[in-house]
């Protein structure tokens, strides 16, 4: 048995050495992608997946991380988004100025959305996030003196580096990208911190969690607000992305496959919500003659992930097996279940980082 | 103004009351959010169009046949998207389950029936007027109805061995197990009873405002779900109440503040009760347990 567990932790930690090396390469390859494929449906696709990545990855902080299952994260998305249309139009600001208000913006209204959501629970938290979704939306809708109510928001300019003007989908490619690999380190450097970890552990059994000195009020506070800041960032990117918004773009829906992405790509970690934003978002382009049974496939896949594979594709067991096995012969047993042994590992953590 | 709002507030609370119904009690019983309820109800609308515009059939046979087709896919949807569920955090698993099985209806129903707003011609519309209030017999068979069917329940879940063992299982499952009662067949039938009621009240809207669509079920549903939680989830006459303010607060709402707000009147009362006191009106105080 022992001799077993060495055997499998080496493979694991050589991986681990290759796995940098492997992504390194990945990372430089998806820098040279822009100049190989010139079309631009493909780059689109491509940059689609980026935008949803991040948004994945945002929201895999507040359902993966700490267990509130939101159904609104496409407000955050739309509320950049609308801030930045607004601010660039009729304040005629600089893009990168804009980013940074709606960044502030949207991270005030998840923190103030999230300070009584809070106390809700499961289902409770997830109507109450899809109410103030929905009520927004009609806020768009109705507003017309500011939004332009359902018509939307066109000819939004592009964002400028001096008098350099990135317009073309290449260089949108490069921008959506260096967002996207700024996302994935801030969110890793996020996950195997301390305060990560605490967030697991709050996800786990919040009870446990406060009786052991973490707060659990704390913690879902961040996640909505580092969440909600991050899904503001992309927002801003998709309105000038697009040059045009409408509320239209911001419905319900989206959440829904914001949510299916984190879901089936796998909760906790960072590889599962990237590969499940980028399977919902290249699959129904490569089947276009199928996508009207796009919708019907998530439902349906939803429903089936949850029986056989609640943890998604790249899930959290995942993570918790290496984390738990690169730290050698601390004499605990063959984890199947996630349960106690996450719960566990954040503890011993957060213990060490005391 | 106001007695005529107070009409049209009655009438589309007593169907979100209806609705509410079947979300509260299956709350009860499994302590889980139905949120595929609307899109079941949706469906059960559907049938009955077809019935009624395909096969001619007379209302009262159409509304029955309806229903219990309604009651056979909210069976249905609890035996695949629910009972399998076994995970260990089985309450996010079953309503991430319960999420697919909504959108998994609703794009269903949009592949099969097309996504366009289709007419339910039932009963031809007579209007009346008295006073200042006019109001047409639509309103008042979906009065009647409702009220009916509010019996009916209250006699099902009060009077009868299948209500006793109904509100065993919303005490305790594994004690009303120990007592020889059948649970699993008293959850299909609370998911039964719950999408009956549903598929009279889809018709009932349907036929109100004269249209039935795929998305139909959402709004509703939201509103019916708001419903039973400003009443209290769980409880079945707090969903009763719930439905009724619900209706006429969004009437009120429609005609005296901004009739462009008329959908987001019953998220911001459903937002302000679960801060304020999420156990509802007449909810008891529940203690989450650990």
């Amino acid at each position: 048995m022992v001799g077993d567990r060495e055997a499998k932790m080496k493979s694991i930690k050589l991986t681990t050495g290759t796995k940098t090396i492997l992504l390194g390469i990945f990372t430089a390859a998806l820098f040279i992608v822009p100049f190989i494929i010139k079309d631009t449906y493909i780059l689109h696709v491509i940059i689609s997946c980026f935008i949803y990545s991040c948004l994945a990855l945002s929201l895999n902080l507040i359902i993966g991380l700490t267990g509130q299952f939101s159904l609104g994260h496409v407000t955050f998305y739309g509320m950049g988004a609308y801030i930045t249309a607004l601010l660039m139009m009729k304040a005629s600001m600089s893009f990168w100025l804009t980013i940074l208000i709606s960044a502030a913006g949207v991270g005030i209204f998840g923190y103030l959305l999230a300070l009584p959501a809070l106390n809700l629970r499961g289902d409770y938290l997830a109507v109450v996030t899809l109410g103030f979704g929905e009520v927004f939306r009609l806020f768009l809708v109705n507003a017309i003196d500011i939004t332009r109510g359902p018509m939307g928001i066109p000819g939004i300019p592009s964002p400028k580096i001096g008098s350099f003007v990135i317009n073309t989908k290449q260089e949108y490619y490069f921008l959506a990208l260096i967002i996207l690999i700024a996302v994935v380190i801030f969110v890793r450097r996020l996950i195997i911190s301390g305060f990560g970890l605490s967030m697991l552990c709050v996800k786990e059994d919040d009870v446990a969690a406060s009786a052991i000195g973490i707060y659990p009020r704390k913690y879902k506070l961040w996640a909505f607000v580092i969440g909600a800041v991050i899904a503001g960032i992309m927002g801003s990117f998709y309105a000038v992305y697009m040059s045009f918004i409408s509320p239209s773009s911001f419905q319900y829906g989206e959440s829904i496959t914001m949510v299916s992405m984190v879901i089936l790509g796998g909760m906790g970690s960072i590889a599962g919500p990237i590969l499940g934003a980028c399977i919902l978002t290249v699959l129904p382009e490569a089947l276009r003659s199928f996508s009207e049974y796009r919708m019907i496939i998530y439902g349906a896949a939803l429903v089936i992930m949850m029986i056989f594979k609640p943890n998604g594709i790249w899930g959290l067991d995942k993570r918790v097996r290496n984390i738990y096995m690169l730290q050698a012969g601390r004499g605990v047993k063959n984890g199947k279940s996630a349960s106690g042994i996450q719960c566990d590992n954040s503890l011993r953590r957060a213990d060490s980082g005391r | 103004m106001f007695p005529q709002q107070l009409v049209n507030g009655l009438t589309v609370g007593g169907i979100y009351a209806i609705v509410a119904l079947g979300y509260s009690m299956v709350y009860g019983v499994l302590q889980i959010v139905n949120w595929a309820h609307a899109d079941v109800l949706m469906v059960g609308t559907f049938i009955g169009l077809i019935l009624v515009t395909q096969l001619h059939m007379p209302v009262l046979a159409m509304v029955i046949l309806a229903a219990a087709a309604t009651a056979l896919i909210g069976i249905t949807v609890e035996r695949a998207a629910y009972r399998p569920i076994k995970s260990d955090n089985r309450r996010m698993a079953v309503l991430v389950s319960a999420l697919g099985m909504s959108v998994f209806l609703q794009n269903l129903a949009q592949l099969v029936f097309g996504s366009s707003t289709k007419p339910l011609p039932t009963i031809k519309k007579i209007p009346y007027t008295i006073g200042s209030v006019s109001f047409t017999n639509i309103q008042i068979i979906i009065g009647v109805t409702t009220i009916l069917m509010l019996i009916i329940l209250y006699i099902v879940v009060y009077k009868t061995k299948m209500g006793i063992a109904m509100r065993a299982c919303s005490v305790s499952i594994p004690n009303a197990k120990l007592m020889g009662i059948n649970t699993n067949s008293i959850i299909s039938m609370t998911f039964g009873i719950g999408a009956f009621m549903a598929g009279i009240a889809g018709i009932c809207i349907g036929t109100y405002y004269n249209a039935v669509y795929p998305t139909m079920g959402y709004m509703l549903g939201m509103k019916a779900f708001s419903a039973a939680i400003l009443g209290g989830i769980g409880s079945i006459p707090g969903a009763v109440v719930g439905g009724f303010l619900i209706g006429i607060i969004e009437s009120l709402g429609a005609g005296y503040i901004s009739s462009g707000y008329r959908d987001a009147y019953a998220f911001i009362i459903m937002i302000i009760i679960l801060i304020i006191r999420p156990s509802g009106i007449l909810g008891a105080k529940h203690i989450d347990k650990v």
